[in-house]
């Protein structure tokens, strides 16, 4: 099963409950109840009190005052609002970017603690091979224990070459080492693994600023991607973690994981409104395989099913 | 945010406070302010509408309306049934006198099993124990080196047989093996360290099932992230419901999540907290404490003290 699939279901229940109630209120405006159930599965996607709040209210508003408005018709109010908020964050690919960037494109991989940056550098540097290109692995992680070992083992399972330095080595000195490396390689995307980080601890994250210093000063110009991953599991904590991540070393992509679970990931749409940082990347599996590109829509329609219509 | 938030809510409160008499409209707008208070800490919706209306059942009744403070005590109603919640209880983990103590820790991916893996075996070792950490993770990559790197600072043994193909059949036979070796080398705890998974992989689930059938263990340990949103409650439900937990350890607390997951899930388990990961190093775990806790997910810095000087 998909994970559009698997979001999908599990917004089924209030979808049938949503069609049902179509019946009871065909040419009346939707009542309390059908409210209820609608704020109860928006807060259920972790799409935040406040973001729901707001949505319920447009709800209400459209419910009252256009006479005749169906239940389809408010499903189709929410999703719009919502494609409206997510698709500017659509923003391009990550192919588009390479295209049209420099040679190394520097990518650098930032998170709080366990979100996925390991692996979804893993995937990227799979996805990259295949599309013919040369990325340069780089083990910035010198501080979790095995942190290096796991990106080896990745890097030998897709064939790209791995730059390391001991456990306990100064981050930003891998990090030069890469570019280096990059440089006099030829290799055309570099992949930057760095230690998860919890946003709060401010000498991690000076640390952070250090890395990005050191990469462009070796490179001009680098990293050409700041790439933040969140958990697409966690809550309201996520627009926490952008911020501070953006603040310390400015963002500019971000990469949404383990949405094959039953979390919806729905925190991406206050990020998306206040931070506007376009969403590159979706992670739907362990499996090298797990990546794709985010798309707005299919986000959407799986948060509330297809639009009226369409279904 | 989240400190205008708590506030508001610190003024409402007050406001509550003030009042020498109370309505019911008084009640229901401090309510709705709790209510987004415990929503913006990632409560489950579900959750939060059952405590509001528990809470409001309590705090209209004569006893509150009547007493001379009755802001006073609808602020205890709130923090009281918080507690409750919670669970007063300050658990910990104490060993079988019939050793080995056998712990299985499970949960999703990248919660923090390894590291709390790690922590316990430090809190045991200093306390006298001989540890045995089994790696039971084989298909992640590098996650038995990670587990062994954690053993060999530690000064700790860990069991550990990498396949790179691992069957459930592999993964059981590892964990039965370091039990065996637990028993007959007179460890007094072995710590069981699963590989991450989702509570909706059918097959990985039957996996812990069949480990836990196999090493009969006296803890299985839920290792979740204080991050965690909505979804605490599924996810909890399902380990709960598929391989049966005895408690739970709750990871990633030190950041400034407020929580409102571990209230989810002790309302779906009604398993007790065992202990909370405040760190990325092994001396990062502490025991749980209810209040301090309770009084985190309101935003609030101190509660008790404000109910103090009520
Ligand atoms: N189900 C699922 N699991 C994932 C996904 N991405 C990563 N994981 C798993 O999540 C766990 C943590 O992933 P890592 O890549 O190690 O995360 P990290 O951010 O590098 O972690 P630290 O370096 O410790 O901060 C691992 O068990 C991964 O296999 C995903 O999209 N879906
Ligand atoms: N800040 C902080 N980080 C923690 C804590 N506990 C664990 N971590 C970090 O979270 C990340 C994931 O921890 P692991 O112990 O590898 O998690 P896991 O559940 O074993 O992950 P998988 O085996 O991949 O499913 C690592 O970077 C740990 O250092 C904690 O209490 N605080
Ligand atoms: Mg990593
Ligand atoms: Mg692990």
């Amino acid at each position: 099963m998909g994970w559009f699939q698997r979001l999908s279901d599990g917004l089924g229940k209030t979808r049938s409950a949503v069609k049902q109630s179509l019946d009871r209120f065909l040419g009346r405006p939707p009542d309390q109840a059908l409210i209820d159930d609608l704020e109860a599965s928006l807060l259920g996607a972790d799409l935040g009190a406040r973001v729901v709040d707001r949505l319920i209210t447009q709800v209400n508003e459209q419910a009252r005052s256009v006479s005749g408005t169906t239940v389809a018709d408010l499903q189709n109010l929410l999703s719009q609002t919502l494609y409206g908020v997510l698709k500017p964050v659509a923003g391009s690919s990550l192919e588009e970017l390479l295209n049209k960037g420099p040679k190394p494109f520097i990518i650098l991989v930032v998170g709080v603690n366990g979100a996925g940056k390991t692996t979804t550098i893993a995937k990227l540097a799979q996805r990259l091979s295949q599309a013919g290109r040369r990325p340069l692995l780089v083990a910035g992680d010198t501080f979790r224990a095995a942190a290096i070992d796991q990106l080896q083992v990745w890097a030998d399972r897709v064939g790209a070459e791995l730059i390391r330095q001991r456990h306990g080595a100064d981050p930003a000195a891998v990090a030069f080492d890469g570019i280096v490396a990059a440089k006099a390689r030829h290799a055309d995307v570099v992949l930057i693994d760095t230690a998860g980080r919890l946003h709060t601890k401010s000498n991690l994250m000076d640390e952070l600023r250090k890395v990005k210093r050191v990469i462009g000063q070796e490179l001009p110009g680098a990293p050409h991607e700041v790439l933040l991953v969140l958990d697409a599991t966690s809550g309201q904590n996520a627009l926490a973690q952008a911020r501070q991540f953006h603040e310390a070393v400015g963002v500019t992509g971000l990469a949404l994981t383990k949405l094959d679970g039953t979390a919806r990931g729905g925190i991406l749409v206050a990020i998306a409104e206040e931070l506007k940082i376009p969403v590159r990347l979706i992670g739907v599996g362990e499996g090298v395989d797990d990546l794709q590109d985010f798309n707005a829509e299919a986000f959407v329609a799986a948060l509330f099913g297809q639009p009226a219509g369409a279904s | 945010m989240l400190d205008a938030l708590s506030d508001k809510f610190e003024k409402i409160l007050k406001k509550l406070r003030g009042q020498g008499v109370l309505s019911e409209q008084n009640i229901a707008e401090a309510l709705k302010e709790v209510r987004l208070a415990l929503l913006e800490a990632d409560v489950n919706f579900k959750v939060v509408k059952d405590f509001i209306e528990r809470v409001r059942q309590k705090a209209i009744g004569q006893e509150v309306l009547q007493s001379l403070t009755p802001g006073h005590q609808v602020v205890k109603v709130v923090w009281d049934e918080l507690s409750d919640m919670m669970g007063r209880e300050r658990a910990g983990l104490s060993l079988n006198p019939q050793p080995p103590t056998i712990v299985m820790m499970v949960g999703l991916q990248g919660a923090g099993k390894t590291t709390t893996c790690g922590k316990l075996a430090r809190l045991f070792k200093s306390q006298g124990k001989r540890v045995l950490l089994v790696a039971a993770d084989p298909r992640r990559p590098a996650a038995g080196e990670q587990l062994s790197a954690l053993g060999r600072d530690l000064g700790v043994e860990v069991h550990r047989h990498d396949q790179a193909h691992a069957t459930t059949k592999d993964v059981v036979a590892i964990c039965r093996a370091g039990v065996e070796r637990a028993r007959e080398q007179g460890f007094d705890l072995v710590v069981l360290d699963t590989g991450g998974r989702l509570h909706i992989d059918d097959e990985l689930m039957g996996e812990l099932v069949a480990v836990k059938a196999a090493t009969s263990p006296h803890e299985v340990l839920l290792v979740a992230d204080a991050m965690t949103g909505q979804d605490a409650v599924t996810m909890a439900g399902q380990f709960d419901q598929k391989v049966g937990l005895t408690g739970v350890i709750l990871a990633k607390v030190e950041g400034d999540a407020r929580g409102g997951a571990v209230l989810s899930i002790r309302a779906v388990t009604g398993k007790p907290i065992k202990f909370i990961g405040v760190g990325e190093k092994l001396d990062a775990l502490e025991v749980f404490h209810p209040d301090r806790m309770a009084s985190r997910i309101l935003g609030m810095g101190d509660v008790l003290s404000l109910i103090e000087k009520a």
